[in-house]
């Protein structure tokens, strides 16, 4: 029913601007990771592997790269210990209260990320509130150390962070479920417990998949948490780029970085995606 | 009968509690950042001594601090506008036309959406410094506008899957072109979920530090001014600021829950995004 | 019914529809329908679910694009302008009321779009409320009101445009019995007092009844049939016709030199010689006077009663004849009647029609 004229104004503003800002910038995150850097600083525009021989090469960049991985695993792993039971009890148990706690799911989300990361320096720290609250009732004598500037700070701000996001799609999937399904569980004499192993988790499947993928995309590209709270031991892949790209200056070895993190990231989401679809019924 | 009653009654104790202490999780934090900007001992220390309003009174008197609020409310109203003038066609695109790359053209759009924002970042990098463009204001504006249109095209793109198509036929067939059906039938349609698109712009904008991070020329935006100070050492002034925010994101939440305030539909900013987007 | 098709006095239809044909892919929708309306008329686009009709209805709207085939109207090419130039309006099956504008503003859509001056405007949407009876709720909102209430103002928004054609897509189908009814009596009185051509897509054989001047059955994308109520009900000519309008028994037989045998009956035709198919209405079949003769041109015979359905003024009988032929019979309501009974029906009451099973 729409005439050519009304698709084309349409679809080509939209177009020609991601093309412009989207898929040419991409394409020379692409191009600059097989560029190389002069020893007078300017890039030097002749094609070469070198910058993945050196990632290939040097241990730390695939040990950082481990330990991103490792983090945003815990992440990805705590945010569901967090988000399912919780997602679930507003889904089945919260009866009258669930839109207003599911409010209170998301409100967190509109706090700054960086001012949260931030009140969890002020919590973590050596004389923060943590440390200063246990010698008040006398459970330690010192502050406990190791609360800040270690990969612990970083996955537990990074839990606080993406709970709510691992919890959206699990809640959404859970919502979706027909509660008459529910009933007829019951109805055939499978007991709360038995239905919910074996009609609600086989049901929110696409939900968790969808959770656990943004926990871990997005906890593994961060470089702020780490910076702000992770000290030496807690460094993290993107700090690498941020510093190959500020005073390092290697832009093409930052791009061939990033160009390893798009392409991981882009796999998972396709992993989760196939999985997604294998996993819904509709 | 009796089994559908007594399922929810037997709701277990230790879930209403884990439930109980999640939500003190992911409180804690902005609750001690409230309570520590009218500490007069300053960050940190159990108890909490000396109310004072004294750090909101440095922080009034914080230029930088200010000019930063001021830069952040421009380039955020500038990438809210960016983002939806081009989100809307992007989404009307997506609903009803069909050209090749379509679904290429999808998932570039949402790519920012879900992909880490420092490659985005230093990509937009790579192009405005290819392009001789100097770093600016207007650089973090083109950024975020560019990332941003994920979001108005995902909820706008929601919104259009529940128009009945009949409405728009009926305005064509009584008589409006195309373009003042647009207007006059499937803009008002999609009023709700352009001003959550709008909101969740916003704010994401006024938020956003790993594009800017890499775009930034030599006025700051308020987060990488946060930043800056937070190298040099933690400050009461920075919870003063935050709670501030924090309130003014609250009462735009507020806002938008009067805006939605349906009986058919539970608010739910953002969770359409983060739906779609995981199912990109 | 005071006026049946008058189509062939006509000199020049309003609407005239040439080789339409529709796909969707691979389904043909549509298959070279070529059809008429005249001014004034009321006709009716009657089909099962998938047969075509909403999709024939949307491409006199403009909604579609025919792939063969051409549309005319009052002199001018149709098919080629998009819907907001085409002087045809839309009741759609589910109102299509903008939520957003009240009743009035609905009503006053077509009007403003095409820059009607205001005072010309709020005149003739006053006068299309009041001609459906809905002044009293031009400020409201459309969810507010009932759905016979959204009904009207669909009509009301289509009419205030005075389009040439109305189209009307299965609008009652969303009403309750009762209402459902009352609406038909409505619409056929509204479109008298209008004058403008209706075309009314249902899938309901009765309504078609009531409401047509002429009824277009469409199935599997084909006309079967185009005729007044009247001619359609008592003249069907496939087998699908007449089974789809009210019921009926098929006879099959064989026609030999002006006499056809079916099951052991026998009966003069004027049909040719070879294999043919009859229509015979359960009302045309009555209980034999076992007293009187039979008379010239009707046929009796024995049959037994298998089952008897009460259905308020008359009763349908299941019989079943010698040969195990099984018939429909229905008779004005009597006490219970059981074995066996002689039955008989005239000659002039059976009607030859094509077997549609050929044709898909």
């Amino acid at each position: 029913m729409f005439s050519r004229a009304y698709k084309t104004a349409v679809t080509v503003p939209p177009l020609l601007w991601v093309t412009v800002f989207l898929l040419v910038p991409y394409a020379l995150l692409f191009c600059y990771s097989f560029w190389s850097v002069t020893p007078a600083q300017t890039i030097a525009h002749h094609w070469n592997l070198g910058n993945y021989r050196e990632l290939l090469r040097v241990r730390v960049y695939f040990e950082t790269l481990l330990r991103s991985m490792w983090i945003a695993a815990r992440v990805m792993l705590f945010a569901l210990l967090l988000g399912y039971p919780l997602a679930y009890y507003l889904s089945f148990h919260a009866g009258a209260r669930k839109d207003l706690l599911y409010q209170l799911v998301i409100i967190p989300l509109w706090v700054s990320y960086l001012v949260r990361a931030y009140a969890w320096k002020t919590i973590l720290g050596s004389d923060g509130v943590l440390n200063t609250l246990l010698q008040y009732v006398h459970l330690t004598r010192h502050p406990a150390e190791f609360l800040l500037y270690s990969p612990f700070a970083v996955v537990l701000t990074l839990t606080h962070i993406y709970t709510p996001f691992a919890f959206l799609p699990i809640y959404a999937s859970l919502e979706h479920i027909p509660r008459n399904l529910v009933e007829a569980s019951h109805d055939l004499g499978a007991s709360p417990l038995q239905t919910f192993w074996r009609v609600i988790l086989p049901l929110s499947i696409p939900g968790v998949l969808a959770g656990a993928t943004f926990a871990f995309v997005l906890s593994l590209g961060d470089f702020l948490a780490p910076l702000l709270l992770g000290g030496p031991s807690g460094i993290m892949i993107s700090n690498i780029v941020v510093s190959l790209f500020g005073a390092a200056y290697n832009w093409p070895l930052g791009a061939a970085i990033s160009l390893c993190m798009l392409l991981l990231v882009v796999s998972l989401l396709f992993l989760s995606e196939r999985l997604e679809k294998k996993w819904s019924y509709s | 009968m009796e089994l559908l009653v007594s399922a929810p009654a037997r709701n277990p104790r230790w879930l209403a509690l884990y439930a109980a202490l999640v939500f003190a999780f992911l409180y804690a934090p902005i609750l001690v950042l409230i309570v520590y900007s009218f500490n007069g001992g300053g960050v940190g220390g159990f108890p909490p001594h000396d109310f004072t309003l004294s750090w909101y009174r440095v922080l009034l008197g914080d230029g930088a601090m200010w000019s930063s609020v001021l830069n952040s409310l421009t380039v955020a109203l500038a990438a809210m506008a960016i983002s939806l003038l081009l989100g809307i066609p992007a989404a009307l695109a997506l609903d009803r036309a069909s050209f090749p790359g379509k679904a290429a053209f999808r998932r570039l759009v949402l790519l920012p959406l879900i992909l880490p924002g420092i490659i985005t970042g230093l990509s937009l990098l790579m192009l405005f410094v290819g392009m001789g463009l100097h770093l600016s204001l207007l650089t973090i504006t083109l950024g975020h506008g560019t990332a941003l249109i994920s979001v108005a095209a995902t909820d706008i793109f929601a919104g259009l899957q529940k128009l009945d198509r009949a409405q728009e036929e009926a305005s064509l067939d009584l008589g409006a072109n195309y373009w003042q059906t647009f207007w006059r039938v499937t803009l008002p349609n999609l009023r709700l979920p352009i001003i959550g698109a709008a909101l969740l712009i916003f704010t994401l904008s006024m938020d956003e530090i790993a594009v800017s991070f890499f775009l930034i020329g030599r006025d700051n935006t308020l987060p990488l001014e946060i930043w800056s100070r937070l190298r040099r050492g933690m400050t009461p002034e920075i919870n003063a600021i935050s709670t501030v925010i924090f309130v003014f994101s609250l009462a735009a939440i507020l806002l938008w829950y009067r805006l939605r305030a349906r009986p058919e539909g539970q608010p739910e900013l953002g969770a359409e995004l983060v739906e779609t987007a995981a199912a990109n | 019914m005071t006026s049946p098709a008058q189509h062939a006095a006509q000199p020049q239809p309003l609407l005239s529809i040439r080789a339409v044909a529709k796909s969707f892919g691979k389904l043909a929708v549509l298959r070279a329908i070529s059809l008429h309306v005249d001014e004034g008329e009321f006709l009716t686009i009657l089909g099962e679910s998938g047969s075509g009709k909403t999709t024939l209805l949307r491409l006199i709207a403009g909604f579609e694009r025919a792939d063969s085939g051409e549309i005319w109207m009052a002199g001018e090419r149709l098919d080629p302008l998009p819907p907001y130039r085409r002087r045809v309006n839309t009741v759609f099956q589910s109102y299509a009321l903008f939520p957003h504008l009240t009743v009035r503003d609905n009503v006053a859509y077509g009007l403003r779009v095409q820059r009607v001056a205001a005072s010309e405007v709020s005149k003739r949407v006053e006068e299309a409320l009041d001609m459906v009876k809905m002044s009293a709720f031009a400020a409201s909102k459309p969810a507010k009101i009932s759905g016979g209430q959204q009904q009207r103002v669909a009509l009301a928004r289509a009419l205030v445009n005075r389009p040439r054609l109305l189209l009307l897509d299965e609008p009652l189908s969303a009403l309750d019995a009762n209402l459902r009814r009352q609406m038909q009596l409505e619409l056929k009185s509204l479109q008298r007092e209008v004058g403008i051509s209706f075309v009314f897509v249902t899938h309901d054989q009765e309504e078609a009844m009531v409401m047509s001047d002429r009824i277009a059955l469409l199935r599997n994308g084909s006309l079967e049939q185009v005729a007044t109520p009247r001619d359609i009900y008592s003249r069907p000519a496939t087998s699908y016709t007449a089974q789809f309008i009210g019921h009926t028994n098929l006879l099959r037989g064989r026609v030999e030199r002006g006499v056809a045998r079916c099951h052991g009956l026998e009966f003069r035709v004027s049909a040719p010689d070879g294999l043919a198919l009859f229509s015979l209405r359960p009302e045309h079949i009555r209980l034999a006077d076992a007293n009187a003769p039979a008379g010239e041109q009707s046929v009796r015979f024995q049959a037994r009663i298998l089952t008897q359905s009460f259905h308020g003024a008359t009763d349908l009988l299941q019989v079943e004849c010698a040969e195990g032929l099984k018939l429909t019979v229905r008779v004005s309501s009597h006490g219970a009647l059981t074995g066996q009974h002689a039955f008989e029906f005239s000659v002039a009451d059976v009607i030859p029609v094509r077997d549609s099973q050929e044709r898909s």
